[in-house]
């Protein structure tokens, strides 16, 4: 593992057992995270993000299982680690955002209580001591220190995001994972948040993994990001790499489904078809079936692997490119 | 008068809505809570013409679109539909409307009946318009509204129910609802929120489609003002309860004048636009409409704010042709 990355993600398999069978989310997934960097994870619904994450912090469902690789955490690998190993990486090391988590406060308890109560799970301090760290992350992320003891139903929507990110950074964590952490937010909520995200990290040089559905959060949040499609990396790189230098097909549609307000005003066009079936996936190129730029009979036998063009880290997927 | 190529106006509407206190309060100290959820608001939506109203939550966007098709009750306020006042109280003539005003909902997942086939779904309103069809004529008239939907061939989806949809497919059905009654004008409330990016520009381009086949009119309700941008002819900017500003897409997304509405186009994330612009992130958020403040209801934020706009408020006033704006002191902040 190299020295500057707190975490590598090596050919990593996550499945889940239904009565139909075996469902591939994640089936061979590698990246790595360098310290202090902000990775984006995007794709359509389905396409095995959140999975990724939840496999990170193994919080996967009771039908879920990682049947195979490595998640090594600065050096150490997770993958095999019991639930009760767990428990001590969770919020101490890794913490996450959930998707929808400003909802699931405990309405009859004080926010700042809830607060305290993780930070006192994982940590032998005192409550006078847990209190005064709630009231400083309350400083960090712009909260009136004076509502330490107010409940959920007193905040506003932008201010429980505010709460649940001050409880991510309880523990001082090296990495926090965000799923969909703007979603559901207003849009000059969300401008705050992105501000609030973009302001934490340079204060606490925070390593972070997004996930989201909205490639244009990406560009505000994120150093690299990974597009990913029936549960693979479909391309990966610098932001200023995939939109601006793009490779895949994929990441191509999904960049042109995106309507730029400052640009040109011209309709923006859907991706036709559906992603694959996960349960029973095509032998070839997963996203044959829905390409424009399908180049014969190969895409639809073998499947291409993530492999570096050109510029550094830029890796891709794509028949199209390996012939080059 | 009214003109006569306005499908919709609306005058002065206001929509309260009275909260619920406690018998206490409410019988014995007769204490009132009001949310002025749409105060005083004139709008007009042309045949043919796509208007969308962008706000946040709590503007009043979606009371707008639900007080004009009497699915919320005004307080005050005058509603035309094509050049004349909306007859709530008559039976026949809210039964006419109905047929020719339609509302689609943003959540596909539970405007649809999970118990009725996709044919019973989209053949129910034919049921009510006072037509008999044989059953031959009615299939071909739900394939054909599938078909205009996007969902090819109709006839594999004649006998699907909800569940077996994506959301995507769902919400065509909910278009397929609609158009399968030729409507004049539809209210389209938030209906690609709940969507992949992957499919949402499908849909809206049903909505383009049907505005240039049938002439269709629609009140399109979003947040997202790069998607009202995309298809609309003019937008209207919400505040707590007012339209702030209104003009044509383009106007607003590249010349707006209120503080308001330069704030929220500032803000818009795109994907790959290598000018840093300046953006305006206002501080706080929307205040509760049932306090809302004094003069100008958006100076409590506006970063613009003088004394005059605390105790006065600002009516909409036309800066240059179609394009109203209701503020004081409306100009570029660069």
């Amino acid at each position: 593992m190299e020295r500057d990355n707190i975490l590598e993600v090596k050919d990593l398999k996550t499945y889940f057992k239904i009565r139909e069978g075996i469902v591939k989310a994640v089936d061979g997934v590698s990246f790595e995270l360098k310290h202090g960097e902000s990775l984006g994870f995007v794709g359509e619904s389905g396409c095995g993000k959140t999975t990724t994450a939840l496999s990170i912090i193994k919080l996967l469902s009771e039908n879920g299982y990682i049947e195979s690789g490595k998640i090594l955490f600065g050096g150490e690998d997770l993958a095999p680690l019991s639930e009760n190993e767990m428990l001590s990486k969770r919020w101490n090391d890794i913490s996450m955002i959930f998707q929808g988590s400003m909802n699931a406060l405990n309405p009859v308890m004080k926010v700042g209580d809830q607060i305290i109560e993780a930070i006192r799970l994982h940590e032998p301090v005192d409550a006078k001591e847990a209190r005064e760290r709630v009231e400083r992350l309350f400083k960090l992320v712009n909260i009136d220190t004076g509502l330490v003891d107010s409940y959920p139903h007193e905040f506003s929507g932008g201010m429980r995001q505010r709460a649940i990110i001050a409880m991510a950074l309880a523990c001082n964590p090296s990495l926090i994972i965000g799923d969909e952490p703007t979603t559901a937010l207003d849009v000059m909520v969300q401008a705050q948040i992105i501000d609030l995200i973009n302001d934490l990290r340079q204060k606490l040089n925070m390593s972070m993994i997004i996930i989201t559905h909205d490639l244009s959060i990406i560009s505000e949040v994120c150093d690299r990001v990974a597009v990913m499609y029936a549960g693979k990396i479909v391309e990966i790189g610098t932001v200023e790499e995939v939109i601006f230098n793009y490779k895949h097909p994929y990441t191509e549609k999904l960049i042109k489904a995106f309507p730029n307000i400052f640009g040109e005003r011209e309709m923006v066009a859907s991706i036709p078809g559906v992603p694959p079936n996960l349960l029973d996936p095509p032998k070839g190129c997963l996203f044959a079936a829905r390409c424009h730029k399908k180049i014969g009979d190969i895409c639809d036998r073998i499947q291409p692997e993530l492999k570096e063009i050109g510029a550094e880290g830029h890796m891709v997927a794509c028949h199209l490119w390996e012939a080059n | 008068m009214s003109e006569k190529n306005n499908i919709v106006e609306i005058k002065d509407l206001k929509v309260d809505f009275q909260i619920r206190q406690g018998f206490v309060k409410e019988v014995i100290k007769r204490e009132k809570k009001i949310v002025k959820a749409v105060d005083r608001v004139n709008l007009s939506i042309g045949k043919g013409e796509i208007v969308s109203l962008v706000g946040e939550s709590g503007s009043g966007k979606t009371t707008t679109g639900r007080a004009i098709l009497q699915l919320a009750p005004k307080t005050s306020g005058e509603i035309l539909f094509d050049g004349k006042p909306i007859e709530a109280k008559s039976g026949a003539y809210m039964k006419a409307f109905r047929a020719r005003a339609q509302m689609i909902f943003q959540d596909p997942y539970q405007s649809l009946n999970p118990r009725f086939t996709v044919t019973d779904i989209v053949a129910e309103p034919l049921l009510f318009d006072g037509t008999t069809y044989s059953e031959e004529e009615r299939e071909a008239r739900v394939i054909e509204a599938l078909e205009f939907a996007g969902l090819k061939p109709g006839k594999d989806f004649l006998n699907r129910y909800p569940h077996e949809l994506s959301g995507g497919q769902r919400q065509r059905v909910s278009i397929a609802t609609c158009f399968v009654m030729s409507p004049d004008f539809i209210v389209a409330d938030e209906p690609v929120s709940m969507l992949d990016a992957s499919v949402r520009a499908d849909i809206l381009k049903l909505f383009v489609e049907m505005k240039t086949q049938k002439n269709t009119s629609l009140m399109f309700i979003t947040h997202d003002l790069s998607l009202a941008w995309l298809i609309s002819d003019r937008i209207a900017i919400m505040y707590l309860g007012k339209i702030v500003e209104i003009g044509s897409a383009d106007l607003i997304a590249g010349k707006c004048m209120h503080p308001y509405s330069q704030a929220l186009t500032s803000v818009v994330t795109v994907v790959g636009d290598r000018n840093k612009r300046k953006r305006i992130v206002l501080e706080g958020e929307t205040p509760s409409p049932i306090d809302i403040p004094s003069g100008c209801r958006f100076h409590t934020r506006c970063p613009l704010v003088q004394e005059r706009c605390r105790v006065e408020s600002p009516e909409l006033r036309e800066i240059s042709e179609g394009h109203f704006v209701a503020c004081h002191f409306p100009e570029r902040i660069e």
